[in-house]
């Protein structure tokens, strides 16, 4: 059983005249770290719009082909029940908290869902913890730094205990520092609860270490997936990933005839294999 | 040249200043990034040059001329401010209104404003949208449209806060050679990013911002290379300057931070060392 499992889905919105989803067939996989990348307008905001259902309910279109989510068919749910399966968290952390504490923030979807009150703060407790925010739990979203707002957003998705969680592009309004944090708490989620992550980003340098899969969508069709080192490859390039820089100084290398054997995607795995030409 | 002369700033209500005793100059045509944490104070810094915030203690001047003498319309004649979330900015009806909107405020005849407006929606990949509401289009598209908005009326100074976010590396890629070639043309480019690949990249000049106070103002390889001074400022190394600093046989990093330059360097190294191998 897949927690996520396509056929032949494709959508069109209302008024275009190419569909921007084209017949799209994946599965993935309980506890699987996926980043999803792609040009501007490759069809991977769609994809996502699929997966909590704002994509038929909310934009209108014509969808065609399956999407099953945690095992539900997509198109009987609506996005309400949906949000119980699929947590979202989008790339500006003030979009999504406004109450006046962190706390209320948190447990706001629970209200929502109509969860008893002991429960709910149980769950409110426990996203905190797992964020890193315990005790900013009195604070009012304003008094935060934008790392612990988008740490914030992502305890109120948590506390829903979603089966999936997808984030699109958590890390851009955050310094390179706070972005490195907000990765490792998600990547750390991934591992402890071994909840689904869909990582939308083109920033690839600081998230790719995390992942196991790389799926890279270019003009509405999945066209690379695979592990981040199978896909960093002259394809990519060409299609206009912003590969790590680490990768892209290989690739010019090997071109230059440098008889490198790897495909780095961190610093440590390419100073590894210069280091051993190097001291040869 | 925008002077910056001892400026104080504090936010009515705050307790603490968000600009202590800066001092800045940028000479015409130079080519600056602020960097800094979130809230380091670099858009506050830069909303100075337009005349939006005016300093509590000291000054700032545009050509010579004191901010506190002018109206923000009268500076944003030569100095134009592209905000980093660009709805604040945009609110026309359509793309092609928008562009044309402070031409018209400006007083320019209709030949004129159409010529501009074609102009900058081919430059920066815009012209199919034209005839679009600028909030149908994607975070990354509605950024174009307030850069082009500014860029339209042609102003001396172009500042620019966080270009670079939800940008995939094709635009990032266009957005950098365009900001080369408005340095040819001669004018005066800021951008506030924390994006250190980015900048890793255009090799600007670098102001680094912490905690309201300039911390560092050198060369893109002096600081990208500085680890003590980065870690100030919540940033970190380039992936490139990361690598050579790994690469303990090769002795200190003389100033590399991207791919190219390394690749440079690397070379003679690496094929001394291959042939060292085949040889012997």
């Amino acid at each position: 059983m897949s927690a996520i499992s396509a056929r032949n889905l494709s959508f069109t919105y209302a008024g275009a005249s190419t569909p921007s989803m084209d017949k799209i067939s994946l599965s993935i996989e309980k506890g699987e770290f996926v980043i999803l990348t792609g040009p501007s307008g490759c069809g991977k905001t769609t994809f996502c719009r699929c997966l909590n259902g704002l994509i038929p309910n909310f934009y209108s279109g014509k969808l065609l082909g399956e999407l099953f989510v945690a095992d539900v068919n997509v198109s009987d749910k609506t996005t309400a029940e949906l949000s119980k399966h699929v947590g979202f968290v989008f790339q500006n952390p003030e979009n999504q908290l406004f109450s006046l504490s962190v706390e209320r923030d948190v447990a706001f979807g629970l209200e929502n869902l109509g969860i008893p009150r002991e429960e709910a703060l149980d769950r409110v407790r426990w996203a905190m913890k797992s964020t890193g925010i315990e005790e900013l739990r009195e604070k009012a979203p304003y008094e935060l730094s934008g790392g612990q707002q988008q740490r914030a957003a992502i305890a109120g998705v948590l506390a829903m205990k979603p089966s999936i969680i997808v984030l699109d592009e958590p890390t851009s309004f955050l310094d390179p520092r706070s972005a490195e944090e907000i990765v490792k708490v998600i990547a750390d989620l991934n591992r402890e609860y071994r909840l689904t992550t869909i990582l939308v980003e083109h920033r690839l340098d600081i998230v790719s270490r995390y992942a196991n899969r790389v799926i890279i969508m270019d003009d509405g069709k999945v066209v690379l997936d695979g592990t981040p080192s199978e896909t960093y490859g002259e394809q990519a390039r060409l299609i206009g990933i912003g590969l790590p820089k680490v990768t892209t100084l290989f690739h010019m290398l090997r071109r230059d005839g440098i008889p490198l054997r790897t495909n780095p995607i961190t610093v440590e795995q390419a100073s590894e294999e210069l280091s051993k030409v190097l001291q040869q | 040249m925008i002077s910056v002369n001892n400026v104080n700033f504090r936010y009515p209500g705050a307790s603490s200043d968000a600009l202590t005793n800066v001092n800045l100059q940028i000479q015409n045509g130079e080519f600056v990034a602020i960097m800094g944490e979130n809230g380091a104070g670099k858009t506050t810094l830069v909303k100075m040059f337009n005349g939006l915030l005016k300093p509590r203690a000291g000054s700032v001047s545009v050509d010579r001329v004191d901010t506190q003498d002018k109206s923000v319309a009268q500076l944003s004649r030569d100095v134009g401010l592209i905000f980093q979330n660009p709805d604040h900015q945009l609110f026309a009806e359509t793309v092609s209104e928008e562009l044309s909107f402070s031409l018209r405020n400006f007083g320019f005849d209709e030949e004129v404003i159409k010529r501009r407006v074609r102009n900058i929606s081919t430059a920066l990949d815009l012209e199919r949208y034209l005839d679009s509401s600028p909030f149908i289009l994607s975070g990354g598209e509605r950024k174009r449209v307030a850069l082009a908005a500014v860029l339209a009326w042609d102003p001396k100074h172009i500042i620019m806060d966080e270009p670079t976010i939800g940008q995939d590396y094709l635009q990032k890629d266009r957005l950098r050679n365009f900001i080369v070639q408005l340095i040819s043309q001669g004018k005066t480019i800021v951008i506030v990013t924390h994006d250190v690949e980015f900048v890793a990249e255009c090799k600007p000049r670098i102001v680094l911002l912490s905690k309201g106070t300039v911390i560092a103002d050198d060369t893109a390889s002096k600081i990208l290379t500085d680890v003590e001074m980065l870690t100030k400022a919540s940033l970190v190394r380039p992936q490139i300057a990361e690598l050579m600093h790994q690469l303990p046989a090769l002795g200190e990093n003389p100033g590399i931070i991207d791919a190219y330059a390394a690749r440079e360097f690397l070379i003679p190294r690496l094929r001394k060392a291959d042939q060292t191998i085949e040889s012997g």
